[in-house]
């Protein structure tokens, strides 16, 4: 019982695909300007997630070595384009948004990352729940992001006004420049920052440290 | 004797080493196909609604295109809006064409049919659109008998797909009211940024032609230096470049040269 809390929720702080092993930044980056889209982009790749982590699972005893990664790419692919197809279908002005973004799941790494890490060498049960917990911390990271950018870029969130513009007789300037693609860069920095200060266990050890005064003389 | 039996034929394949090259095979045709099924069944199932949907967005884009900026809130595109008027034009004399009702009228089946269009020369061909329609559809809005706005459907190829807009001329025809970009298919974050609202609130106010007559109305290389030009957008020189020629056939004397005339001097 206590495995599979960890499998589930594990990803979503301790071990975050984000903010920990740095995965799927490009679409953190480019899906975060409202809540909407990256609700909408969290709930795509969560679905891919999962989808590509039972398929490849169940699978997981008869997948060549040779073509391995090919044919996990491939399962992704296709789930990819039925994500997006269903999305053009039933949220045609949300896929407008996200235009490309979606397509781009097929690279994002966070999905072969755990095709490959996780689902082939562990059965469906622990899969699912793997790729849930990584699906809902990106998801998770997502959304933070998100609603900083939409709150202080626009003063709304999820469309709705929470600081009153001054443009609409309030007292708030929404900030431009967080609608723009590097804020999010700074509030991913900053929120791995903060979580890093909270979790010391997670910052990675200096890989070149600075040399001391006497060992750097010298002779 | 070999078994044919399809259950232990199944049984054997999966008891087969992983790397064995029937196995790989297989597997590698196991999955396209799986995967192809899928993806090609749900392509098809799904492609009415989707058709509905870019209808819809192309619907209200006119609407908005007819609308933006005369104070006047709902759809203005319903025929039975009050001082708007859909016609369907002869491209070649600037009047009104006999015997084609608007609403039966698709524009973009006319535009490439053998009967109601013809071929372009390549010199004449700015837009790169290969074929000119004989007959388009746009719409007319007037108040108190004098035009206040009018909305011309232009086309023409961009950097890597063709670009589909509506051009909608203030009632002095000679500036621009807006261009509201209806579908196109250029580079995302790049070219695609035609799309934007940030982009297309550029457009209006833009005089279309110097006095001379020339039409001037281009999208500019970097920044605009005068009131026929708008701001390029960085790293989609081709995608502006395509809209610049687009609009100079469309407004020119093989588009809509002679339709503007007749409706500058009252015959349309």
């Amino acid at each position: 019982m206590a495995s599979t809390a960890r499998l589930l929720f594990g990803p979503i702080v301790d071990n975050n695909p984000v903010t920990l092993q740095i995965l799927g930044i490009c679409s953190a980056l480019a899906v975060t300007t409202s809540v909407a889209t990256a609700l909408t982009m969290s709930l795509a790749l969560t679905a891919v997630l999962v989808a590509s982590s039972v398929i490849i699972s169940a699978i997981r005893h008869h997948l060549p070595t040779s073509i391995r990664l090919i044919l996990q790419i491939t399962i992704i692919a296709s789930l990819v384009i039925v994500v997006d197809q269903l999305l053009q279908a039933y949220a045609f002005a949300i896929s407008q948004h996200l235009s490309i973004f979606v397509s781009l799941i097929v690279t994002n790494c966070v999905v072969l990352g755990r095709a490959e890490a996780f689902a082939v060498r562990n059965p469906v049960g622990p899969s699912v729940l793997d790729a849930l917990g990584n699906g809902l911390g990106y998801s998770l990271v997502l959304l933070l992001v998100g609603a900083v950018r939409e709150g202080l870029g626009l003063g709304t969130l999820m469309g709705y006004q929470v600081l009153p513009t001054v443009a609409a007789g309030g007292w708030f300037v929404p900030l431009g420049v967080m609608l723009l693609a590097p804020s999010a860069f700074f509030i991913l920095g900053l929120l791995i920052w903060a979580l890093r200060s909270w979790r010391p266990d997670q910052a990675e050890p200096d890989e070149f440290p600075l040399a001391t005064a006497e060992e750097g003389t010298v002779s | 004797m070999p078994d044919f039996n399809p259950l232990s034929l199944w049984r054997r394949l999966l008891s087969l080493p992983n790397d064995s090259k029937t196995k790989t095979l297989v597997m590698a045709f196991a999955v396209s196909v799986v995967c192809a099924g899928a993806v090609s069944t749900l392509a098809v199932q799904l492609r009415p609604l989707q058709e509905a949907n870019r209808l819809a967005q192309q619907q209200a884009r006119l609407d908005a295109a007819v609308s933006q900026g005369t104070g006047v809130a709902g759809s203005q595109a319903d025929p039975a809006a009050p001082g708007l008027q859909m016609l369907v034009v002869d491209l070649a004399t600037g009047l009104q064409a006999t015997g084609i009702t608007p609403a039966s009228f698709d524009m973009r089946a006319a535009a490439v049919a053998e009967e109601t269009s013809t071929a372009l020369t390549p010199e004449a061909d700015l837009a790169r659109i290969g074929r000119k329609p004989k007959f388009a559809l746009i719409h007319v809005q007037r108040r108190e008998g004098r035009v206040e706005r009018v909305v011309l459907p232009v086309w023409g190829k961009g950097y890597q797909s063709t670009i589909h807009a509506y051009l909608a001329l203030r009632g002095d025809l000679k500036t621009v009211a807006s261009l509201t970009i209806v579908e196109h298919g250029e580079t995302p974050g790049i070219g695609a940024k035609i799309d934007e609202p940030d982009w297309q609130q550029l457009w209006p106010g833009k005089e279309i032609a110097d006095e001379s007559g020339e039409i001037r109305l281009a999208v500019a290389q970097g920044t605009a230096h005068s009131v026929y030009e708008v701001d390029g957008i960085t790293g989609a020189t081709r995608t502006g470049k395509g809209l610049t020629n687009m609009l100079r056939f469309w407004l020119g004397q093989d588009g809509y040269g002679a339709v503007l005339d007749n409706l500058r001097n009252g015959r349309l």
